[in-house]
């Protein structure tokens, strides 16, 4: 499918800033949300206290925080578009001019979809499914403009084109679910500039699409910014997504701004205590050292009521008495940065050099520059780092050996339908991979790529459809019923949701227990006893046992599924996206958890996950599957300092990475296109319609793995990029 | 007896989650649920009107005695506020008050016995189709779906005029045509159940189908269970009355509400309003209530509202 390929990314900095004037300004906003405590009585939520910000014309701000930190609740409060209960108690804000805060529903409408475009999370849920692109995309002319609807179908199909819709004019036609994820977005993207407004607000755009689909996206906001001259706040909890693409960011917490500064700066040289810590947990800063990530421990704060004080204190472990009691004032951070502010009390020194240098938790990080950059340019940082991790590394016997494993779905006919002409999507087709013991294997790849199959094939929960999975030499598909429910002691899933993944009606003492039950170890005593060793084990308190899961946070509910996935003391844990769900804070605290009971008790895990930095984090060896196979595997330094498939190097080029390096211009071609149907694959190699490098070779045979460059890395390509490596 | 990996009780060196976990155990779910139908007003007032029903029909006779056995034409139809018999009597002299206390035995026996057999046949006959799916489903369900075919009311009196009807007769017969909606629901529910990962949790610890329908698509169906279960209290009641309404009740002199506003009908014309509003008013209201009391229950199962 031919799309426009996104043009380099141009580097913007404070350096370009717009012309003087302020289009949006936020002065001073408080926000409540009302709402019901576990008694029923009233509860008040303070989601925004005193949030100030300035947008000028055409200018780019990031608005980053995690999860309830209020960065949506801003963005949202300008378009007026409040949840229910949600209210303005004071503070303004001003659009070229006119309070919108205090404004009636009519101007707002008048502002919606016209000065103000919106972009939304799940291109999905917000474009209408009973409408046709074309209708949905004239809708906002037909509403502000009074224009014609011929007119408004002209305009609509010319926006289509600018967002890079291949054949806009037949697309029109088309109904939401008719196109891919990255195709929805680009007309919700249609759909807000259409009327050309002046301001875009892009709420987490991209949080529910691919690496490649995400980057393609962003850069389209990106250049269509800059041709449209309009300024654009951008909501994301990911600083990778942020660091390359604004102005200017604001890193909010609790509620408040607690920094602000020109989006260089801000990555180099944060001076609050918890954009520091955050930029810390980012599993980038420490993949490949075999450090722990420092984390922040606790959770964000509920923001019920108004705490006095530093909203971060009870996190910090910078925090005096000062800082409990006292509402940190808002600083500039030196005299030739009047834009950098940040409200802290004891800040991180401004000498970029020594960041990463101070520990942020009680796990003391090491100097910074161990810390690799993440862009894959090969340098010999990250592969020196990971030798040393290596030599705690595994050296164990194999446990697992996935043997040309395929899965093929079949639309399933039932005995009184039958379904025919349905070609079976292949999911996986034929992986081949061995999980040693005491190792992590990390299997990366997109969404759709079969790897979540291909994990629920390793723990038994799926038999596949051809080739063999070994545990310790024996074929787990000839298994007797007594031999396989003995054989399920010895491999457990972790769950990407363990919320959904535990029975909402059961307390978490039975929901951990049900594992000895069901295999009938121990009586109720000793039962009970395990439970409160595993609740150790993940750091819960024992009290959690009287409790139902979702009285817990997302991260507690992780240690729950993985003391759960531990109950049976597996010797492999399939873990599939554990930490995909949880806020950076959070994910580092599960990773370090994870890391730690591995060397404790010599597990292995099979982790998989679309996050690079988090694999690079974790794992030994990785795999990256594209479209149901297996493109290239080897040790984790190797194949991230070296990749040998043009999709692997896509992939890492691709990846926004939040660690900053404005002297390394990305070189090459970030992955253009969207992979295919997988119940079409194409012939040959299946990454040869989106390979820079492919050939006639490439569609006839499909490329058998080999080892070209270093022995245990192996690679499934006609032209694997030896030389591009070594010379790069 | 423990798993042999076993690690001593200090675990390792995790940073430990701030979290409010004081080590007390929070109300159950039952309370809970209990808690947000105490807080709907029509649900209690279904729940009251029902208590005071009970008590009408089972306590009430044990304070206002009347002869329920014997005719006595002699005080046939005796307008209300005659002397002893404060609702009047029937055409056949039975004192009207007692009547109803009588007749509400029998129909709300039967109701209620028929309404949870029903629902709890049609559960497990649910649950079951729905988790084992495939050939399992395609056969349970084609037969219920063949028995809604049958008008309801044309297989009650087919069955009715077959067999001299009993309470027990009258339970089982209503039950064998009120299971088919509460298994089609709970099937549905279990389809939807059987794919949550808690259950492949489950069946990945190596348990089994019984395991799976009995500790997790059964309570998890719970609220959709008991919700339906009182709706089905409420047709039972109805079919009762439609069918002694039809002439096709418990011989006499037993009693209930639908053969006592059936008997009444006949006088419509000379004005005996006293036959045939107070066994209607009954009807309604306690259909009434099971309805309200069902409302407030669905409220209450729905784990969101319990959330806070």
């Amino acid at each position: 499918m031919p799309t426009k390929p996104p043009k380099a990314p141009a580097p913007r900095t404070a350096e370009a800033a717009p012309e003087q004037g302020t289009l949006l300004h936020i002065d001073d906003l408080h926000l409540t949300i009302a709402g019901r405590g576990r008694a029923g009585e009233e509860r008040t939520v303070h989601a925004l206290d005193g949030v100030s910000l300035r947008l000028a014309p055409g200018e780019a701000l990031g608005l980053v925080g995690e999860s309830g930190s209020g960065k949506t609740m801003t963005a949202l409060s300008v378009l007026g578009l409040l949840p229910p209960g949600a209210r303005v108690t004071s503070g303004r804000i001003l659009l070229e001019g006119t309070d919108l805060a205090a404004a009636p529903e009519p101007v707002l409408r008048g502002v919606r979809g016209n000065s103000v475009g919106v972009v939304f999370q799940d291109p999905l849920s917000s474009l209408n499914p009973t409408m046709t692109i074309g209708a949905q995309v004239a809708e906002p002319l037909l509403l502000h403009r009074g224009v014609g609807r011929a007119e408004a179908r002209e305009k609509a199909e010319e926006t289509l084109r600018m967002v890079g819709l291949p054949q806009p004019g037949e697309r029109m036609r088309s109904y939401p679910h008719q196109l891919s994820g990255g195709m929805r977005q680009r007309v919700a993207i249609a759909m807000a500039l259409v009327c050309e407004p002046r301001l875009l607000i892009a709420d987490e755009p991209t949080t529910a699409l691919d690496v490649t689909t995400q980057h393609q996206i962003l850069e389209l906001i990106g250049e269509l910014r800059e041709r449209l001259g309009m300024a654009l706040v951008l909501v994301s909890h990911d600083l990778g997504v942020i660091a390359r693409r604004v102005d200017r960011v604001a890193v909010m917490y609790g509620g408040k701004v607690a920094e602000q500064a020109p989006v260089r700066r801000l990555f180099t040289a944060p001076r609050h205590r918890y954009t520091r810590a955050l930029f810390d947990a980012l599993p980038e800063r420490a993949a490949g050292t075999g450090r722990p990530l420092a984390t922040i421990p606790g959770l964000p704060p509920t923001l019920v009521g108004t705490p006095a004080g530093c909203r971060f204190a009870p996190r910090c472990a910078h925090a005096t008495e000062e800082c409990r009691t006292q509402e940190p004032p808002r600083r500039t951070a030196d005299e030739d940065a009047p834009d950098h502010t940040y409200a802290c009390f004891h800040p991180a020194a401004a000498d970029a050099t020594e960041h990463a240098a101070e520990p942020a938790t009680e796990h003391a990080a090491e100097p910074a520059d161990a810390a690799p950059d993440a862009d894959a340019d090969g340098s010999e940082g990250p592969a020196a780092s990971a030798d040393a991790a290596g030599t705690g590394g595994p050296t164990g016997d194999v446990l697992l050996e996935l043997d040309a494993v395929r899965k093929e779905y079949a639309l399933r006919s039932g005995p009184f339908t039958r379904r025919r002409d349905r070609r079976p999507v292949s999911a996986v087709a034929g992986v081949s991979l061995t999980v040693r013991r005491g190792e992590t294997f990390g299997i990366v790849g997109e969404s759709g790529c079969g790897k979540s199959t291909l994990g629920r094939m390793a723990v038994g929960m799926e038999d596949p459809t051809g080739g063999a999975v070994r545990f310790d030499g024996q074929d787990v598909a000839g298994l007797d019923r007594a031999g396989l429910r003995a054989h399920r002691r010895r491999v457990q899933l972790m769950f990407q949701d363990s919320y959904a993944s535990m029975d909402p009606r059961m307390r978490v003492g039975a929901i951990l227990r049900e594992p000895l039950v069901i295999q009938g170890i121990g009586d109720r005593a000793a039962q009970e006893e395990r439970v409160r060793e595993l609740l150790d084990e993940v750091g819960l308190p024992h009290g959690a046992v009287h409790r139902y899961p979702h009285e817990f946070s997302g991260g507690q509910r992780q240690r729950l599924g993985l003391a759960r996935a531990l109950a049976l003391s597996p010797s492999l844990v399939v873990a599939d996206e554990p930490v995909s769900a949880l806020d950076v804070s959070v994910q580092a605290q599960i990773l370090n958890l994870m890391r730690d009971l591995q060397r404790e008790k010599g597990l292995s895990y099979l982790f998989i996950s679309h996050d690079l930095a988090v694999v690079r984090y974790l794992a030994d060896r990785v795999g990256v599957m594209y479209l149901g196979s297996l493109v290239e595997t080897g040790p984790a330094a190797e194949v991230f300092a070296r990749p040998l498939h043009p999709y692997t190097r896509g992939l890492l080029e691709t990846a926004d990475s939040a660690v900053v390096d404005e002297d390394a211009p990305r070189e090459g071609s970030p992955l253009a296109g969207e992979t295919p149907s997988a119940a079409r694959p194409p012939s040959g190699c299946r990454f040869r319609t989106r390979c820079p490098l492919a050939t006639e070779l490439c569609a006839t045979t499909p490329p058998e793995p080999s080892e070209p460059a270093a022995p245990g890395h192996q690679v499934s390509c006609h032209f694997p990029l030896v030389e591009t490596a070594r010379a790069g | 007896m423990t798993a042999e990996a076993a690690s001593p009780t200090t675990g390792p060196t995790v940073p430990a989650p701030a979290g409010d976990d004081e080590p007390t155990a929070t109300p159950s779910l039952a309370r809970r649920t209990l808690a947000v139908f105490t807080g709907n007003r029509l649900a209690l007032l279904g729940a009251g009107i029902l208590v005071l029903l009970l008590a009408f029909c089972f306590l009430g006779p044990l304070l206002y005695h009347t002869d329920q056995v014997h005719t006595d034409l002699g005080a046939a139809s005796l307008a209300p506020g005659s002397d002893g018999h404060p609702l009047g009597t029937t055409d056949l002299g039975y004192d009207m008050l007692g009547r109803l206390m009588h007749g509400g035995q029998t129909s709300l026996e039967v109701g209620l016995a028929a309404g949870l057999l029903a629902t709890l046949f049609g559960t497990v006959y649910g649950a079951v189709a729905g988790y084992f799916g495939g050939w399992v489903d395609a056969v349970l369900m084609r037969i219920t779906d063949a028995a809604l075919a049958i008008p309801a009311l044309f297989l009650l009196v087919v069955v009715a005029a077959m067999v001299t009807p009993s309470k027990p007769v009258l339970i089982l017969v209503i039950a064998s045509v009120a299971w088919l909606s509460p298994a089609r629901l709970i099937r549905g529910e279990a389809l939807a159940l059987r794919s949550r990962d808690y259950v492949h949790a489950m069946r990945l610890m190596g348990g089994g189908g019984a395991r799976a329908v009995f500790r997790h698509i059964v309570p998890n169906a719970v609220g959709t269970m008991i919700v339906n279960a009182t709706f089905q209290i409420a047709d039972a009641i109805l079919y009762v009355a439609y069918l002694s309404f039809l002439g096709l009740s418990i011989p006499p002199p037993a009693a209930d509400w639908g053969s006592m506003l059936s008997s009444g009908i006949t006088y419509t014309q000379v004005g005996y309003w006293w036959l045939i509003f107070p066994p209607g008013l009954l009807i309604v209201l306690v259909v009434a209530a099971f309805n309200f009391i069902g409302d407030g229950l669905r409220d209450a199962f729905d784990v969101r509202l319990q959330k806070n």
